[in-house]
């Protein structure tokens, strides 16, 4: 048994932000896979560690190094699973363990399914028998949750996005059924031009599918964020509250901050890619009213929005049009300098924005309900982490062996071979994205050719 | 009625259509005492539909069937007019043979067959009851005749509660002018086993002196022939063509006045009917742009002037048939023979039954053919050929019989219908294989032929055979990855005129032979060391080496499904004892009873998660019995 099966991985901590965070890896080439990602300082190789090793070094993916990590290396069968095991550990924090996660998983590894590794372990004689009717609970449970987080991400646009693909493969899949199968009704064979158009359309719409939604560049970049409000509200001392140090030029003179000045922060268990702006007072100087028309269009852009207000002065016609341009955006108020007196009508705010946020920037105190308050917009706080991500992980990796499937039918298509070795591969194609669905492709085809085609005698 | 003990049997088929005679043929052969019945002697191995068999993925199936020591590829052999090999330039995966059959010349040939096999009784007899018996199974004829049996195959077609409907008349009945099996439903119901009505239905057929065939766009049949059995050494020359014609603007026109008329549209048939074979009201209302249907004009015999009309199913009234054939070109004037009529019959939901076509409920009860959900002459044979033997092995208590999907597409057949069930009468086809580059009917032999010699189905003769076809290729395989042809000026020209490139050193025969604008054919004057083989050894060996990285993928693939097929679950096991498996899950178990993991894998609503559980449960009975691996 132990050997046989593919190596898997996931993260095997709590996914909450602090502390550690680790990926396990299990199977045959967990620690080929590790070496794909982790770098040794001592320059030692995962590949020749004895069991029960611990390493120091660095993980990196394709974009470079991105923590420090320790690699603990298990030789079967004494590992958990009873396989090879190596764990990573790097930072806590969501973010950086997935992004560790993305990088073994592009290093080989597949995602591991619900309770996994313990049914491993189980299967490789490492739990006792008492054991196993608890396991099957777990994993019962564990894939509810992942059936309910696939239904969701279902509706979402990746999963709507994964539906069109389907949609385009599966029509060319049963045009090659229907005239394959029906050689005498009067089917039009699939012209060439446009079987590879189609072909090269589906495998474009997977590739930008598969760049757009890359976790890596999420994880990296963040969620947009507009830092907005009116000169002189505090908007700069945020955002080096945000950021630990002086980024931008900080004065009392308004209007100070002419550029769009970009950074990225952590705030609990989000990222931000915060840009502080200018404000969006009326003014005469073109420099300013350069800033201000590039702050009005990142209001329209931005994932989330921290609107800025100052405690200590009743609001003003420029806040109150901050307050209207925020109605349809996601966005905490944050109502800066409660160190000093407060004469603003705060319920006017709240009534505009629900997520408001009582802070003092210069002194940092209601930094904690800020990240409260930001998860609770963006909804993150909802997520149950895990599942999340093992649904959207899956649909990565069913485009992606769609993307590869579809490309071969496309070189086949090419090399001149006959259409059913590219209906094969089409096939492959389709069954990678249905999936997710948990549809079979032989029947989804079929019921294609009865729906479009007017076959039979 | 007064009942009395006729004679007993090892085996009793039901029916005589292509799954009985298979199933009465293969359980005979294998040595057992059986005896088949039918309602009229007069058509057994009857072609009440289309006069040929064949065609795609069933032309698959009938040599899937001969590989195995089948009777219907011979039979065909012997009885064709017209044989095509379809699909020719789609690819070797999808190549399908197709015959046109003198339907009569067939009838007696397997009823002869039949009569001249050893341990076989052929009777006419209509089945009314059908009973356990502390030993086996009791049927029991019309006239009172008790024939003990200690298995019973039911192969009962369109006969089993046979209604035909034309227009607005309806009336009991079989195929074909027989009459229908109208007790034996209720026998079967007393069992516990759930029926459902299925339709199906056929076309007129026409007198040939009626139809302007001069007018039509003629169908040639290939030449050479290639034969259906691995055993047909000369197969006979066509002797028949087909003809095209088209329907237009006035036949849809003349339907569509008229489909309040059709029990279909009226409501007054309540069977589900196929989804592939729909009648051409159906055609025309579904497809309401498309503006010509096309139809094929099969002779059905030598010995006839009866014309099939191919495309042309209906259950419109006869009036209205006529009325429409005539808008057709060529059968303006045509004259009706017999007309078209749709037939409703009872079938079995197949999800109760195992993949031995035994029913779960009852052991020693077997289903083929239609009665399983299928449709289909091939289809009908290939179960019956898996329920004869599997019938006979049970009598003679040896394992069962068991084909998985990546075997064969029998196997693919009877895994789709004890697992998935069907929904509509059930054809074949290739797209409902995933593994249909392996599955190629030039291979089946390979794939089966050892198989059916362990049965006991192939002679000592055929095996020889086998094996020295199984050796050239190796040889000739093994040739052409040894053989390397230096890069001649001969060579370079031959390869750029079909437009490939040119070679600077040397280049093994197979390299080449792997190029899709290559092949046999365009290398043979560089091949010079070429041996005197059979072109089919040709055809395999370009297959293989052609097609070499994508069934090496498939064959991967087969691996992996093949792991889950050998964890085997028990048949008396309640799911709903099994802690962490989802609801709908146990629900769907229960009702299927998959004899593997793999089985259990392939039920829709039976999810990875569900199929971990199952793993689990099964190693820890394991080691519960002492014998975890």
């Amino acid at each position: 048994m132990a050997g046989s099966e593919k190596t898997i991985a996931a993260i095997s901590t709590p996914q909450a932000a602090g502390g550690i965070g680790i990926v396990r890896i299990s199977g045959a080439d967990a620690r080929q896979v590790a070496q794909r990602v982790f770098h040794a300082a001592s320059g030692k190789s995962i590949l020749t560690a004895k069991g029960y090793t611990a390493l120091f070094g660095r993980v990196a993916d394709r974009d470079g190094e991105f923590d420090e990590a320790v690699a603990l290396v298990f030789a079967a069968p004494k590992s958990y699973t009873g396989e090879d095991v190596v764990e990573l550990s790097c930072h806590g924090g969501l973010f950086l363990v997935r992004r560790l996660l993305a990088a073994v998983l592009a290093a080989g590894a597949r995602p591991a399914g619900p309770g996994e590794f313990t049914r491993r372990a189980f299967l490789n004689g490492k739990l006792s028998l008492t054991g196993a009717e608890a396991v099957m609970d777990l994993i019962g449970a564990q894939g509810k949750q992942a059936a309910a987080a696939a239904l969701a991400a279902k509706d979402g646009a990746l999963g709507k996005r994964i539906h069109g693909v389907k949609e385009t493969i599966l029509a060319l899949s049963a045009h090659l059924a229907a005239w394959v199968d029906y050689p005498e009704d009067d089917i039009p064979a699939l012209k060439p031009q446009v079987f590879q158009q189609d072909l090269a359309d589906a495998q474009q719409e997977l590739e930008g599918l598969l760049s757009g939604f890359d976790r890596g560049k999420v994880i990296r970049e963040g969620v947009e964020t507009v830092l907005a409000g009116r000169p002189n509200v505090g908007k700069s001392t945020l955002m080096n509250l945000l950021s630990g140090c002086e980024r931008s030029i900080v004065t009392d003179i308004p209007g100070t901050t002419r550029d769009v000045v970009e950074e990225t922060v952590r705030l609990g268990n989000v990222v931000l890619r915060l840009a502080d702006t200018a404000g969006l007072r009326d003014t005469q100087n073109p420099v300013e009213a350069a800033g201000v028309a590039r702050t009005r269009e990142r209001l329209k852009t931005a994932g989330l929005v921290l609107a800025v207000f100052d405690a200590s002065e009743p609001l003003d016609r420029e806040d109150r049009g901050l307050l209207r341009a925020l109605r349809e955006s996601r966005a905490v108020a944050v109502i800066n300098k409660t160190d000093l007196p407060a004469r603003i009508e705060r319920n006017e705010i709240q009534a505009a924005i629900p997520q408001v946020v009582e802070l003092s920037a210069a002194s940092g105190q209601g930094y904690e309900a800020l990240a409260k308050a930001v998860e609770e917009a963006l909804g993150t706080a909802q997520i149950d982490p895990a599942a999340g991500m093992l649904a959207t992980e899956r649909q990565k990796q069913c485009a992606m062996r769609a993307k590869d499937a579809v490309f071969e039918a496309r070189e086949a298509l090419k090399a001149g071979m006959t259409l059913d070795a590219v209906s094969v591969a089409l096939d492959d194609a389709a069954a990678a994205l249905l999936e997710l669905t948990g549809e079979r492709v032989t029947d989804a085809v079929l019921d294609q050719v009865f729906a479009r085609f007017c076959v039979g005698k | 009625m007064q009942e009395y003990i006729a004679q007993s049997y090892d085996v009793v088929v039901v029916g005589a259509g292509h799954a009985g005679i298979e199933a009465g043929l293969a359980a005979a052969r294998l040595g057992v005492k059986t005896a088949v019945f039918t309602i009229n002697l007069d058509w057994v191995g009857n072609l009440p539909c289309n006069p040929s068999i064949g065609g795609t993925a069933k032309g698959h199936l009938v040599r899937e069937i001969d590989a195995l020591g089948g009777e219907m590829g011979k039979a065909a052999d012997d009885c064709f007019i017209q044989s095509r090999m379809l699909n020719r330039g789609k690819g070797p995966a999808v190549h399908s043979l197709r015959a046109q059959i003198d339907r009569r010349a067939y009838a007696g040939r397997m009823k002869k067959t039949l009569e001249q096999q050893e341990n076989l009784d052929l009777r006419q007899a209509e089945l009314v009851d059908l009973r356990p018996t502390k030993e086996g199974w009791e049927v029991v004829t019309r006239l009172g005749a008790v024939y003990p049996a200690k298995t019973v195959i039911l192969a009962t077609g369109t006969f089993l509660g046979g209604r035909i409907y034309v227009g607005e008349v309806s009336y009991e009945g079989g195929p074909d002018g027989m009459f229908a099996a109208t007790q034996l439903s209720d026998a079967i119901r007393r069992l516990g086993l759930t029926l459902r009505r299925f339709k199906t239905g056929t076309p007129a057929r026409v007198h040939r002196g009626s139809v302007d065939l001069n007018k039509l766009e003629i169908q040639e049949g290939d030449n050479p022939v290639i034969p259906f059995s691995f055993e047909t050494q000369q197969p006979g020359p066509n002797r028949a063509v087909c003809h095209i014609s088209w329907t237009n603007e006035k036949t849809k026109q003349v339907i569509l006045e008229n489909l309040h008329r059709s029990p279909l549209y009226s409501g007054k048939i309540e069977g589900v009917g196929p989804r592939y074979c729909p009648s051409i009201e159906d055609k025309i209302v579904r497809f309401a742009d498309k503006e010509r249907h096309q139809l094929f004009i099969e002779p059905c015999g030598l010995e006839t002037e009866e014309l099939y009309l191919q495309g042309m199913s209906s259950s419109l009234p006869e009036e209205v048939q006529l009325q429409f054939l005539r808008t057709i070109p060529g059968l303006e004037q045509v004259q009706i023979m017999r007309t078209a009529y749709a037939i409703e019959y009872d079938c079995c939901d197949p999800q109760q039954l195992d993949a031995t076509l035994e029913c779960k409920k009852w052991p020693g009860l077997f289903g083929a053919g239609q009665f399983n959900g299928s449709s289909g002459y091939e289809e009908a044979a290939a179960q019956g050929l898996v329920a004869g033997i599997n019938a006979a092995r049970r009598v003679q208590g040896k394992p069962p019989f068991l084909l998985d999907r990546a075997s064969s597409y029998i196997g693919t057949l009877i895994d789709d219908l004890v697992t998935k069930g069907c929904s509509d009468p059930y054809r074949m086809m290739t797209s409902r294989s995933e593994y249909r580059l392996v599955l190629r009917q030039d291979n089946a032999d390979e794939r089966l032929t050892p198989l059916g010699r362990e049965i006991g189905l192939i002679s000592d003769r055929r095996w020889a055979k086998f094996l020295e076809k199984q050796e050239k290729k190796a040889q000739e395989l093994k040739r052409i990855s040894n053989t390397i042809l230096p890069p001649s000026e001969e060579l370079n020209d031959l390869l750029v005129s079909h437009e490939t490139s040119p070679v600077v050193t040397g280049a093994r025969l197979s390299d080449l032979l792997r190029r899709p604008q290559l092949s046999y054919a365009v290398l043979t004057p560089v091949d010079r060391e070429r041996p005197d083989l059979p072109s089919e050894i040709f055809e395999l060996c370009e297959v293989e080496v052609k097609y070499e990285g994508y069934i090496k993928r498939q064959k991967a693939q087969i691996e992996e499904m093949r792991r889950l097929e050998g964890k085997k679950l028990p048949s008396d096991l309640d799911y709903r004892t099994i802690t962490g498996l989802r609801l709908e899950a146990q629900e769907k178990l229960n009702k299927v009873g998959p004899r593997s993991v793999g089985q259990a894998s392939r039920i829709s609503g039976v999810s990875p998660a569900d199929v971990s559980v199952l793993l689990i449960w099964l190693a820890g009975k394991g080691e519960n019995h002492g014998n975890h691996s």
